[in-house]
């Protein structure tokens, strides 16, 4: 039996890489992709409390996760597709109009 | 039934304000003659009912209660009206009057355009509801309202004709000096209150009537003093006149109904509804003679030398007052009330005469641009004649009965210098009065008229074609003049042969409920006593004012008729005298000095630029400054750029959590 310290020490470090990534990277599809590897590492976490609690409240909640990340994905590849086609550039630092 | 009375002006009020525009002059003046015509009738039927009574039953009938007004603690007040003698007297005059006015009014006001003409009758009619109140009231409240009421059309009317700026600044004026008479009456309602726990009228004579006079300054001089400032604001007596000889910038029926004949009266009335208070408070009453003679002096000599033939006649009005306000201050409450009554004849009519040659004249006021109108205008010239023979006092016309009864009094009450007071008046009215007579109807027409006289746009009549009053006009002009000759004879004075049965009338309701019918009875026996020892010096005090009222017509005469120069050799003799008669005592600038230039000063220093520009203005502006300053700094963390924000979500959620962690 993994400790669950175990999963919870993986989730953060996934966490921290996801964050990294949204703060490192210049690329907007990457960026999605960092979000999506946070969002994983909470499900981790979640699945990892629901299994040491012994019910399914963790795995229930991690499929409303997943769901979400599903239509977040969708709503975001569109938005950066509607912002190439726009500035023809996936850095988010050219986007940056809406300012004082 | 009383309540019909006020109810019939009003309704003519209600038709003429919310349709009045659309109906045509004859509909819109008709209806409001009408209705004061309804009014009037019932009156009469009101007054025969209340004759029909015995004499002590007259004066306390219950009053007629429409519902309780107000319900508050031991604080009950009905609006209630009640008929006593007094009231009656009132009621007559406001209604019969008031409906020769109107019906004169309509041809006055025939150059008006309907809308404007329908608007005048609405005021009309506002007021004759409100005086009716007023003088119905059957406690102090209720009067207090019609006191407002008619305060407001005075405003309105005044300030009729508004594009005018010297008619505003008149009516603002009347408003604002009458507010402070106002504001002293509600402080003297108070202490009434306070004293007696009642509002109502008879309550408080019968409460009152129980306690010793007055003989030092008590509550009861307070009460009354304050009462009796509200009536120097309503009937222009010093130091509150000074509106009402401005007064006359609205159109003259208004100034011989509001300005002459009832509204002023209105403090003279409330002194007589409260006899038994005031007469047990002595110091208020000689306050109030005295103030009553010097205002007649005082405003019988401006009005010697004014030239607007209206002005004459305002400072004619308050100098008569003044003679009512000096015969109640005797306590000769009937006499003063024969005055109100004999002088809102004779005033209206002057009024509507001055009305008459002014509308014939196109405006023009001026007496120095008048004269020789006799020939032109006959019915105005006799009518006017009339009148002016009545105010100078000249038996057995009706000025004559009341002003000789008021001086009568105040020889037998022992004040021989408020007689020679109201004397020199007698001697100042008869002078000022003919010499209108004589600049206006006599000698020759001044050129001056041509030139700049009555230049209103639009006439086209030389002044061979002066019309007389038109019919209207005429018919109220002649009913007054009636009316001023015959109107003495109910008050005929015992030395005379006659029986002064308006005094009798009135004389119950000057004395306290309780002993109404006893103290009538002992009056009328003391003056029968008093009446026959006085028969030979009333005889020789009837003489004397007749002499000096013939004296003055006679000075008058040989002033303006004879040698017109004389009048302009005095002035240039003492010009001093002169200028400070013809600017009035520099009254008004005395007040403007004292008065209304540190309030606007104070207002636009220290109120406006101050307080309000300063402390309002500046916290407002000051609130949105700061907010302008702190945004334009903060503004700045708008970077733009979504990394900036995630970064600084981020920071925050580790901060807000490591707090929570590490606590």
């Amino acid at each position: 039996m993994i400790p669950l310290s175990y999963y919870l020490v993986l989730s953060a470090i996934l966490f921290s890489i996801g964050t990294a990534g949204v703060f490192m990277r210049r690329n907007l599809i990457t960026i999605l992709l960092s979000i999506e590897i946070m969002l994983n590492a909470v499900n981790l976490s979640f699945v990892a409390f629901g299994r040491a609690a012994g019910d399914l409240d963790g795995q229930i909640i991690t499929f409303f996760v997943m769901t979400v990340a599903a239509a977040e994905a969708a709503v975001g590849l569109a938005l950066v597709i509607a912002l190439f086609r726009h500035k023809e550039s996936l850095n988010p630092d050219a986007f940056s109009t809406l300012k004082w | 039934m009383l309540a019909l009375i006020p109810l019939f002006p009003l309704l003519g009020f209600v038709v003429n304000a919310t349709m009045g525009r659309r109906l045509p002059k004859a509909i819109s003046g008709g209806l409001a003659s009408l209705v004061m015509l309804a009014s009037f009738v019932v009156s009469v039927i009101s007054v025969m009912k209340l004759a029909a009574l015995a004499p002590d039953a007259r004066a306390s009938q219950a009053p007629e209660v429409i519902y309780t007004w107000i319900a508050s603690g031991d604080l009950k007040i009905d609006l209630g009206f009640r008929l006593d003698q007094l009231s009656a007297v009132m009621i007559l005059v406001v209604t019969g009057i008031g409906s020769l006015i109107h019906i004169y009014s309509t041809a006055y006001m025939h150059d008006e355009v309907d809308s404007e003409f329908a608007r005048y009758f609405s005021y009309l009619n506002l007021f004759a509801a409100f005086m009716l109140v007023l003088v119905l009231g059957s406690s102090f409240p209720v009067l207090f309202v019609g006191w407002e009421g008619v305060g407001l059309c005075s405003y309105l009317l005044i300030g009729f004709w508004y594009r005018k700026k010297s008619a505003n600044d008149a009516g603002k004026k009347a408003f604002i000096v009458n507010r402070i008479g106002d504001y002293a009456f509600l402080l003297g309602m108070f202490a009434i209150f306070a004293q007696f726990h009642t509002l109502d009228f008879r309550a408080v004579a019968s409460a009152v009537s129980g306690l010793p006079k007055e003989t030092g300054f008590g509550i009861l001089s307070v009460a009354t003093l304050l009462l009796f400032i509200g009536a120097t604001g309503k009937s222009a007596q010093i130091p509150l006149y000074t509106w009402l000889p401005d007064a006359m910038e609205g159109p003259t029926p208004v100034s011989a109904l509001i300005h002459a004949a009832t509204m002023v009266t209105a403090g003279v009335y409330m002194i007589g509804r409260n006899a038994v208070l005031f007469s047990h408070a002595p110091a208020t009453m000689l306050t109030v003679a005295i103030i009553g003679a010097l205002t007649a002096l005082m405003a019988g000599t401006i009005g010697l030398v004014q030239n607007d033939i209206k002005r004459v006649l305002a400072y004619s009005t308050v100098s008569q007052l003044g003679y009512m306000f000096l015969a109640m201050g005797m306590g000769a409450f009937g006499a003063g009330i024969f005055h109100l009554y004999t002088h809102a004849f004779f005033k209206a009519l002057l009024f509507l005469g001055s009305g008459a040659v002014i509308h014939a004249l196109h405006g023009e006021q001026d007496i120095r641009n008048m004269g020789g109108l006799r020939k032109a205008l006959p019915t105005t010239y006799w009518t006017f004649l009339i009148g002016a023979i009545a105010i100078a006092g000249i038996p057995p016309l009706a000025g004559f009965f009341s002003k000789d009864e008021i001086l009568f009094e105040t020889w037998m009450a022992g004040h021989w210098i408020l007689w020679t007071i109201g004397a020199i008046t007698a001697l100042l009215t008869a002078i000022y009065m003919f010499r209108l007579v004589f600049l206006t109807f006599f000698g020759e027409r001044h050129a001056a008229a041509d030139t700049h006289g009555h230049a209103a746009p639009g006439h086209g009549h030389g002044h061979e074609h002066l019309h007389d009053a038109p019919p209207p006009m005429a018919v109220a002009l002649i009913v007054l003049a009636i009316g001023s000759v015959v109107a003495g004879w109910i008050g005929v004075p015992h030395a005379l042969g006659g029986h002064n049965e308006l005094h009798a009338w009135l004389q119950p309701a000057f004395a306290a409920p309780a002993r109404a019918g006893a103290e009538a009875a002992e009056a009328a026996g003391e003056a029968e006593g008093a009446e026959a020892a006085a028969t030979s010096t009333e005889l020789t005090l009837i003489g004397v004012s007749t002499a000096i009222a013939a004296l003055g017509i006679f000075i008058a005469w040989r002033i303006w008729v004879k040698r017109r120069i004389i009048a302009d050799r005095f002035a240039e003799a003492y010009p001093g005298l002169y200028r400070l008669l013809l600017n009035k005592y520099f009254v008004d600038e005395l007040y403007d000095a004292a008065v209304v230039q540190p309030i606007k000063v104070a207002s636009t220093e220290g109120l406006w630029r101050g307080f309000d520009v300063k402390l309002v203005d500046g916290a407002v502006n000051g609130v949105a400054a700061i907010v302008s300053a702190s945004a334009s700094t903060l503004r700045r963390l708008q970077t733009g750029s979504v990394r900036t924000y995630a970064g600084s979500l981020f920071v925050g959620v580790v901060v807000i959590l490591g707090y929570y962690l590490w606590r």
